[in-house]
């Protein structure tokens, strides 16, 4: 037994209500840099729906996650390393930007300075990649957003496409739920297996998996390689990003950015021991629907005093033993059993796991009439909602409908006793029975569920408490500015002597902070010295022209390198040209929008 | 007696490009390996890269390795296996002209991607366009070296350059083999040299860690924190983690 701890996330989807504060936040902290515009960390995808990027879980197109050979060999679905490096120099399994989206931003310049007139001044959507105007915006993250535009895309749903065409139409009426997601940080990680360069590692001490921005030489395999499609390509600076588990928290004991901002309380973060000795075998499990429980037979009980014994000897610290003892996520995951892994089928063993949403089953008994909250009306509906249950058997146990059914029976028991008890009725056990448990365990998985108490669904050891003040761009103390190239080197906006990619990375929350700072305090727009000619229009706010947005000849006076080489171009240029407007002829007025003035 | 020109180019030049190719290698690693990337754009544009990457590289690691039979192995070693200088000039020059002119047009299609595709080319900074002058001259001149002793029996490059490039790296330069090469072949070695002085420089770095150990390493990597530094910021003096 060799006994490592990982920090997991176990997620309440009956809670979600699909806000996307997780992601805006993640966003704003973690990818609100030029690179990384199409890149959501934390993403929340309606169900049914095609994901992002699209049709991600398409594994026979995109190869993710791990295969068996015949001769029960673990390989990754994308071929082995010979065939990894074979197609190094171009790799058709590589998304395009079109299938996550094309980012873009709005030519506000041209509605700030429109003369007054007829029209009713627009602001056009431009290209972020290639600062064209786009005729149609086309998708988005999260462009099916509660099923809209469901008659057209309903069909590209990879999990409705192994559902019969009958269970169809009937399932589209009855249900939805959303599905935030973030990187599974998996115990058998797919992405670190395809990484060439060996720059994808996963944490001995939390299980994270992290890219070394100083080793990825930008060989794209782990895009292939991760079957949930949670790493990404900044396409500035050449490297592999990924969701870090918001590491730089998660070491002072705080919760994840997208965690802490949940309003709807649904995720819960916790610590969990499991014997990384058995993790290649339950990887390699023939039976794709018993990988599930494979996993479970990984995790390790913290209470039991073997255990115990092995941590201590493998180095696990007391504090983190007893984060473990407490940690809500192994509530969830063994002793509740209400949690399920999400698409454990890639055989990657993912450690973001999933409560089965049972809100959609108690819509529909009450829209036929019937009372939602009676724990006999549910029982009966789950078995018979056959779709729900083989959807979500699809999403979390590679279609095997028992542990979706068990989950949800606990989780629609709860519901019925406590309703039993808000009514000032008496507790009735045999509810608790019917699922195996005691009333005082529905109490607890309730306080959990329902409840969930700051102190109780985040359940965080510290990396080092002594050491907090050292602790990197530390939310809680140090000086993030204290590193090499000293304080203030420019942020987002600093490039080094090959081009904008190269150079020492300056901290994330530095770039970060510069970036808005200067978006909130410039009298002008923002400063773009240091992209060389490109403009982040994410940090424009409207205000000015900074230089190298629109090529020159169009009287802006710009007169950048690039920009110089680029106006021979075609197209975009001369587009470009007529959107700015051209300056004030002499004798001609500007007017300024909403400015009072005699009707032309 | 060479020509201190002749000195120059066949004696000193060869060794400041290695010189800067080796401390800008060094000098790059230290203290830029953030930008040590191919800095692809696959994500932009798949379609013509599909076809130009891999003709383009599959082609250079043909004519690196020409490069590297016809320099290093000596026409005596051919010779003793019966290998005589016709068959081996035949051998090389189809071999060549075939890798040579896959590399020009595979590396022709990807320039041409990279300025018609408008996220491509806004990706493209000032450091790779002098960097495509280089490469696509060392190229173009080492193609059309071969093209022009295609014909006849040809020049054989192993009686004069491939000793004289065996002679650098004894140390021994022995500059007046080279000063009566075919002026082609100068100056296709001039821009080769140029080539290796400024490829530190560059996004070519890439190439410098090709990752062969990929094949021998286990899937999974697994890394502690440094039990000394907790984040990447380095203790101060006096306040390093202790052991216990």
């Amino acid at each position: 037994m060799r006994v490592m701890s990982q920090i997991a996330m176990v997620m309440n989807l009956d809670k979600c209500i699909g806000c996307h504060t997780c992601s805006v936040t993640c966003k704003q902290t973690w990818t609100s840099r030029p690179g990384v515009e199409y890149v959501w960390f934390n993403n929340v995808e309606t169900r049914p729906g095609q994901g992002y990027p699209r049709r991600y879980e398409d594994q026979e197109r995109w190869r993710g996650g791990w295969r068996l050979t015949r001769r029960g060999r673990l390989v990754p679905r994308s071929g082995g390393r010979l065939r990894r490096l074979a197609s190094i120099f171009a790799n058709p399994l590589l998304p395009n930007i079109r299938d996550y989206y094309e980012p873009w931003t709005y030519d506000y310049q041209s509605v700030a300075e429109a003369p007054l007139g007829d029209d009713f001044p627009v602001a056009a959507p431009r290209s972020l990649l290639s600062g064209k105007p786009m005729s149609t915006i086309a998708w988005s993250a999260n462009w099916d957003d509660s099923l809209g535009g469901m008659p057209q895309h309903g069909e590209d749903d990879v999990i409705l496409n192994r559902i019969q065409e009958k269970i169809k139409l009937e399932f589209e009426q009855t249900f939805m739920f959303y599905l935030p997601r973030i990187c599974e940080h998996c115990l058998n990680p797919s992405c670190v297996a395809s990484c060439p360069s060996g720059a994808l590692y996963k944490r001995v001490e939390d299980g994270i998996v992290l890219v070394d921005q100083d080793r990825c030489r930008g060989w794209r395999m782990c895009v292939t390689g991760c079957p949930y499609k949670k790493m990404y390509f900044n396409h500035r600076t050449g490297k592999a990003e990924k969701c870090t588990f918001c590491f730089p928290r998660i070491e002072v004991g705080l919760p994840t950015v997208c965690s802490e901002t949940c309003v709807g309380r649904l995720r819960n973060i916790g610590v969990l021991l499991y014997d990384a000795d058995r993790v290649p075998q339950a990887a390699a499990t023939p039976r794709e629907q018993d990988l599930y429980p494979a996993q479970l037979g990984v995790f390790l009980d913290p209470h039991d005093p073997q255990v115990g014994v092995e941590a201590e000897r493998a180095g696990i610290p007391h504090e983190w033993m007893e984060a473990a003892r407490r940690s809500p996520v192994y509530d969830l995951i063994t002793r509740y059993g209400v949690a399920l892994p999400l698409h454990p089928e890639y055989r990657t063993l993912p450690m973001v796991w999933y409560v089965p949403p049972l809100s959609p089953v108690v819509e529909a008994i009450t829209a036929a009439g019937h009372d939602g909250e009676d724990h006999e009306n549910l029982f009966g509906a789950i078995e018979k909602l056959r779709i729900p249950v083989s959807y979500l058997a699809g999403l979390f146990t590679a279609g095997d409908p028992a542990p979706v059914e068990l989950a949800l029976r606990r989780l629609a028991a709860m519901r019925a006793h406590r309703r039993r008890l808000n009514l000032g009725d008496a507790a009735d056990p045999a509810i608790a029975e019917s699922v195996g448990f005691t009333v005082e365990q529905l109490d607890d998985m309730y306080r959990l569920l329902a409840l969930s108490k700051y102190e109780d669904r985040y359940v965080i050891p510290t990396a080092g408490a002594g050491d907090v003040r050292a602790l990197e761009e530390s939310a809680l103390t140090g000086c993030s500015l204290n590193y090499e190239g000293g304080p203030g080197m420019g942020g987002g906006t600093a490039s080094g002597p090959f081009g904008e990619a190269s150079g020492r990375p300056a901290p994330l929350s530095v770039e970060t902070f510069h970036i808005l700072r200067d978006r909130s305090t410039a009298d002008t727009s923002a400063d773009t010295s240091g992209l060389r000619g490109r403009v982040n229009l994410l940090n424009w706010d409207g205000r000015g022209l900074p230089e190298g947005m629109f090529p020159p000849g169009a009287g802006n006076g710009s007169t950048g390198s690039r920009d110089g080489e680029t106006a021979g171009g075609a197209g975009p240029d001369a587009g470009a040209g007529e959107i700015t407007g051209r300056p004030p002829q002499e004798g001609e007025t500007t007017r300024r929008p909403f400015q009072k003035g005699p009707n032309p | 007696m060479p020509s201190p020109a002749d000195v120059f180019l066949w004696g000193a030049l060869p060794y400041a490009a290695v010189a800067l190719l080796v401390t800008g290698l060094i000098w790059r690693w230290r203290y830029d390996r953030f930008g040590w990337t191919t800095r692809s754009s696959e994500l932009y544009e798949s379609r013509l890269l599909r076809f130009g990457s891999p003709i383009f590289h599959v082609g250079l690691l043909f004519v690196l390795a020409g490069h590297l039979i016809g320099l290093f192995i000596p026409q005596g070693w051919t010779d003793a296996i019966g290998f005589d200088e016709n068959d081996y000039h035949t051998m090389a020059l189809w071999v060549g002209i075939t890798a040579g002119v896959l590399t020009f047009f595979g590396i022709m299609l990807l320039i041409w991607r990279r300025r018609t595709t408008g996220p491509v080319f806004l990706a493209t900074t000032v450091n790779d366009k002098i960097m495509y002058v280089f490469l696509v001259g060392a190229l173009g001149l080492g193609l059309s070296t071969t093209l022009i002793n295609a014909s006849g029996p040809g020049y054989n490059y192993r009686t004069d350059i491939a000793p004289w490039v065996r002679s650098l790296f004894v140390f021994q330069p022995e500059v007046s083999l080279m000063a009566n090469t075919p002026v082609e072949y100068r100056i296709h070695a001039v821009s080769g040299l140029l080539l290796f002085a400024i490829l530190p420089f560059t996004r070519l770095v890439h190439s410098f860690t090709a990752p062969v150990p990929y094949l021998f390493r286990p899937y999974i990597v697994y890394r502690a924190r440094d039990p000394h530094v907790i984040g990447t910021t380095a203790p101060r003096r006096g306040w390093e983690r202790s052991d216990i």
